[in-house]
């Protein structure tokens, strides 16, 4: 193992360490402080007579005389089964005072790309009980779906009620399959205590510990460790999905702090920044995490993501939501007035998105009618949003019939289909027939998104108002 | 890449000086710019990409952990070349030209380093069909025998551009792999069926035409509205989740080209991933064959190597020219020009050099103009005509059209077909906005249309459009007063423009039918509602109130022709103007 104490300057997460021999980009170093402190860290930059080093664990108590030993290796996480029901820290060390890890493998927190000729593509629906999710944004085992919220909004609630609630009902499960189980690998960055416990005492209520891993990197942590927690999380995650056939729930939370450390670190190596401050390299690094979603030919389990992000400023055009939702199948809303309405939980239905949402429902999948259900709301929806604008200026009276039918449409779908609070498990058929219950509130005529034997089928409107086919037949 | 010629002369070896995530710099290497290089001990590919003094700077095409100084570097005195022979077609690459399914098979379903495979396979035999006899002259891309690449393609095999040419000495017929010489001419060269051409060089033409034939699309928008042309180019901008991807793929099926390279640059896998599930199974609409048949992919997914995602447009455009060179339209997309034009601010800043706007390199405005220079109606230096249209998806970060990548693309593109996250987010699709949007190719198109189409084609569009610019000035007014407050004319103009929004202008991508539709029907829809408008202007001149007008049970049907099947239509749309005729005619 080499060793030095040629430390030339320490600058913010940075140490630079002057060489005589060649260094691995990329690879793991140990540093010694004075006072005995083990810091790890990696190189950031190799060349022949020096390397930057970003240190993790922060670079107080480090001066010119501690010494830098170079492992000779890049980053690995041991992976094993047993690791199921552990809480490690942000840089994977057990904090739950159980035995040590003994591992199976050690793997590359680097994960290689799918090559996309191995990928299955993702289409079995996954229910998650909540209206507003499998009715119009609805989740498919292997996709990346993030939840765009902001601070002081109940996102952490929706994704426990997620992680709780999630089954894949049995007519979308692949038949011929025998049953995974599922797992939850959960990273948690620079959250507070507070939030911590919330996740913990929820896990262990529901025994959902067991079957979790639980990477916790809190706000009194270093941030440079968030920047490796991900990547622990990620490949703890693909270990258990495409090696031991689970099919792995992940939840990242905050991927604010995250992009936090990585500005951070892209200052102190004074990089030219991109927007707002930002390393121009963001959109590629936060790929990197993102894409380690999804399933392959073959391997029976499956990597699904639900990252929570938290919008500074609530503003979705900010490089943190706006790059994620770039890379991302899509993404689910927290709404700051919703949540003021008092609706839980407070999804708003209209930026929301899952993209890989076409090919996971339908007959056999979910329900002949959920295509069609789902965007008609969507435009039944809208269409009474733009309305309540105009409501404010002429009042309800200066509006048609029609009108004040979608305005109070608009009203119900907030009150009825979203409005379900974080206990309620509602199953895609429940979820659908409220969904017809207040498509009916609206002239049949209005309902052009829907096929008309579909309309036929389940529409309990009023029927007076039934088109003459205007076909000869 | 090309690695057909690996006999290559090795020049001087380096050493690499210093590693920073893609880009490592290497001394003492003798070497010219954009020369291949392999580096370190695994040989991972790399491209010169600066020579300064001794320092040589190389942006790797793999993932670099692990490298270190001290290692070599060997230069190939090459610079990165395609491939180009029968077997581009049916087939997926990386954004350096290596088949993604022999990579699964060398190093199974992750993505592994140091591993190469040629982009075309080179033991493979084809069957080889002549077409010059022996004593017949030949010169730079003639024609000299055809091989079937696929059921819908047949490959024709060119004298490469940089021969000289001459009288052919000898011809082969039957089973060949493509380094055999099937021709051999009376300057001593030899023709095979594969040939090498450096990825950031255009091939020659004889010179670029101005473009007369629309692209057919299928998408209403787009041949109604702002059509594109055969050689044509377009840009897709619009924000996350807006539709650029599906616009895309919709034109990948559905475009009327004879072959469609597809360049997934920087983004998801699992899109890549659909079109290798989907394409194979669905039929073009042109010749009923498999789309498979007309297609190649590049898929450099975002978490793939930065560098590659670099090169990965022009190994798509370079193989795009080469099926122009056989007479065959081709049609390229690229999603997204965004993440190329990011690639190179990324290396750009690992190499310190002077950012310009936004953190761009300066040179982004030529990089771009370069690559979309190379599309166009061209007449070919084998005396056939072809083309290579492109249509580059653009993503603004935060939606914003006044940044530098959509800026610079929009100096050079002639159809802007912009994506508006408002239409996206009320489901209107395919969300284009037919206020922003234009083509510049619309007038030279026109009578195209008029006669393969209909006479009054421009006329009818025309009236479309005047009402869709009335609708937006009086959804103005509407937004202050209220419907109910607008006099009875514009009430029922506002009713033909929803029609004209829902019926015409919104087309469902994952429908069965819709997806596609032929411009006939195109023009048969709005044919249809015009002939709303024009029934119901008259009623209401008959003094019959608008809402009675607009409540007639028959008008709604017309928001249902689109997703009736195209040889049903005809019928559908007679009936059913008949049938509002009728109902209208009542009233008064
Ligand atoms: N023509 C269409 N018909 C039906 N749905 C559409 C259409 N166009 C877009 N969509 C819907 O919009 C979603 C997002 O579209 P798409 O993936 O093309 O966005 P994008 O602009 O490529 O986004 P990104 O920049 O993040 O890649 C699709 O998953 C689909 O649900
Ligand atoms: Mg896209």
């Amino acid at each position: 193992m080499k060793e030095y104490q040629t430390i030339t300057e320490i600058s913010g997460p940075l140490v630079f360490v002057e060489t005589d021999e060649p260094i691995g980009y990329d690879e793991m170093v140990e540093i010694e402080t004075p006072s005995g402190e083990t810091r790890r860290g990696q190189v950031l930059e190799a060349a022949s007579d020096h390397v930057a080093i970003q240190v993790f664990e922060g670079t107080d108590g480090i001066d010119r005389d501690s010494s830098v030993r170079f492992l000779g290796e890049t980053l690995k996480m041991p992976v094993t089964e047993d690791l199921l029901g552990r809480v490690l820290d942000g840089s994977g060390q057990p904090i739950d005072g159980g035995p040590d890890i003994v591992p199976d493998e050690r793997h590359d927190i680097i994960g290689a790309a799918i090559n996309p000729t191995a990928r299955e593509y993702p289409e079995e629906f996954i229910q998650t009980g909540v209206s507003a999710i499998d009715g119009m944004n609805t989740l498919v085992r292997g996709q990346k779906l993030p939840i765009f919220s902001a601070s002081g909004l109940p996102h952490n609630d929706l994704a426990l009620q997620i992680a709780r609630q999630a089954t894949v009902p049995e007519e979308a499960a692949d038949e011929d399959e025998e049953e995974s189980e599922f797992a939850v690998v959960f990273g948690a960055m620079g959250i507070t205590a507070e939030e911590a416990n919330e996740f913990m005492d929820d896990f262990e209520r529901t025994g959902a510990l067991e079957r979790s891993v639980v990477f916790m990197n809190l706000a009194d942590d270093p941030a440079v460790e968030r920047t490796i927690t991900p990547r622990l999380v990620l490949t703890t995650a693909e270990y258990l999905a495409f090696e031991k056939d689970y099919h792995v729930l992940v939840i990242l939370t905050d991927m604010t702090n995250y992009c936090e450390a990585l500005r951070e670190i892209g200052a102190a190596r004074e990089e030219v920044p991109g927007r707002r401050g930002y390393p121009g390299y963001m959109y590629t690094d936060l790929a990197e995490l993102y894409e380690r979603a999804g399933r392959i030919d073959g391997r029976d389990g499956s990597v699904t993501q639900i990252p929570i992000l938290t919008m500074p400023g609530d503003d979705e055009t900010h490089p943190i939501p706006d790059l994620t939702g770039y890379i991302t199948e899509g993404q689910i809303y927290i709404d700051r007035d919703l949540q003021s309405q008092g609706i839980s939980p407070p999804i708003n239905v209209l930026p929301s998105l899952s993209r890989l949402m076409d090919d996971g429902i339908g007959e056999g999948l979910t329900r002949a009618d959920h295509a069609d259900v789902s965007d008609q709301l969507y435009a039944a929806y809208a269409e009474g949003e733009d309305l309540r604008d105009l409501v404010n200026i002429v009042g309800r009276e200066a509006l048609s019939e029609s009108d004040n039918k979608y305005l109070d449409f608009a009203e119900r779908f907030e009150t009825e289909f979203v409005d379900q609070g974080f206990t309620t498990d509602r199953d895609i058929d429940e979820t659908l027939d409220i969904a017809w219950d207040l498509l009916s509130m609206l002239p049949r005529s209005e309902l052009n998104r829907i096929g008309e034997d579909l309309l036929d089928e389940h529409y309990t409107g009023d029927e007076e108002q039934e088109p003459v086919e205007a076909t000869a037949d | 890449m090309s690695q057909a010629t690996q006999e290559q002369t090795v020049s001087d070896d380096g050493v690499i000086e210093s590693v920073s995530g893609p880009v490592v710099t290497a001394t003492d290497l003798q070497a010219r710019m954009n020369d291949v290089v392999y580096v370190g001990e695994e040989g991972l590919m790399g491209e010169v990409i600066e020579i300064e003094g001794n320092i040589t700077t190389i942006q790797v095409y793999e993932e670099t952990s692990a490298v270190s100084p001290g290692e070599p570097v060997t230069n190939t005195g090459e610079p990165l070349t395609v491939d180009l022979g029968p077997g581009m077609l049916d087939t997926i690459y990386d954004g350096v030209q290596r088949p993604l399914d022999v990579l699964e098979s060398q190093m199974g379903a992750f993505l592994d380093r140091g591993v190469d495979a040629p982009g075309i396979d080179l033991e493979k035999e084809w069957e080889f069909t002549p077409t010059v006899e022996v004593g017949e002259e030949v010169g730079p891309g003639d024609v000299v025998g055809t091989v079937d690449e696929t059921i819908s393609i047949e490959h024709k095999v060119l004298v490469p551009p940089d021969f000289e040419g001459g009288a052919v000495e000898s011809v082969e017929d039957g089973s060949f792999t493509v380094t055999e010489a099937v021709v051999t001419l009376d300057s001593g060269e030899e023709v095979t069926m594969h040939q090498e051409w450096p990825v950031r060089e255009a091939r020659p033409t004889v010179e670029k035409q101005t473009p007369t034939t629309p692209l057919v699309s299928g998408q209403r928008i787009l041949d109604g509205l702002f059509p594109l042309a055969k050689g044509g180019t377009a840009a897709i901008p619009g924000p996350f989740g807006s539709g650029k991807t599906v616009t895309q793929q919709s034109l990948a099926k559905f475009a009327d080209a004879d072959i469609v390279v597809y360049v997934g640059c920087g983004e998801r896998g699992n899109e890549m991933t659909e079109v290798i599930d989907d394409f194979p199974e669905l039929p073009d609409p042109q010749t009923g064959n498999p789309l498979m048949a007309r297609t190649c992919l590049i898929a450099n997914t975002s978490n793939m190597p930065v560098a590659a995602r670099e090169s990965c447009v022009y190994t798509g455009i370079t193989i795009a020219e080469y099926y122009r060179d056989m007479g065959y339209d081709v049609a390229l997309m690229a999603d997204s020009t965004s993440r190329w034009a990011e690639a190179m601010r990324e290396i750009s800043s690992r190499l310190e050099e002077m950012p310009g706007e936004e953190g761009y390199p300066a040179y982004l405005a030529a990089r771009l103009s370069a690559f979309y220079e190379r599309a166009g109606y061209f007449e070919n230096v084998n005396g056939t005509e072809g083309s290579v249209s492109v249509i580059g998806a653009v993503s603004p970060p935060g939606g914003d059209f006044s940044e530098p990548v959509t800026q610079n693309t929009l100096r050079i593109v002639k159809t802007f077909w912009a994506l508006d996250a408002d239409l996206a987010e009320r489901r209107h699709f395919p969300a284009i906005n037919w206020d922003e949007s234009y083509s510049l190719y619309r007038s030279q198109l026109d009578p195209w249309f008029e006669n393969e189409i209909a006479a009054d084609w421009s006329e009818t569009r025309q009236w479309a459009i005047d009402t869709l610019d009335e609708e937006s000035e009086l959804q103005e007014i509407v937004q202050l007063v209220g419907k109910d407050a607008l006099p009875e004319d514009q009430q029922l103009t506002l009713e033909v423009a929803r029609y004209l929004r829902e019926a015409w202008l919104q087309q469902n991508a994952f429908h069965d039918v819709d997806r596609y539709c032929p411009p006939e029907k195109t023009y048969q829809i709005l044919t249809a509602i015009k002939a709303f408008n024009d029934e119901a202007f008259e009623a209401l001149d008959a003094g019959v109130p608008v809402d009675e007008i607009t409540s007639i049970d028959a008008a709604p049907q017309l928001n249902r022709i689109a997703t009736t099947p195209d040889e049903e239509t005809e019928e559908f749309v007679t009936d059913l103007t008949e049938e509002i005729a009728n109902q209208l005619q009542e009233q008064y």
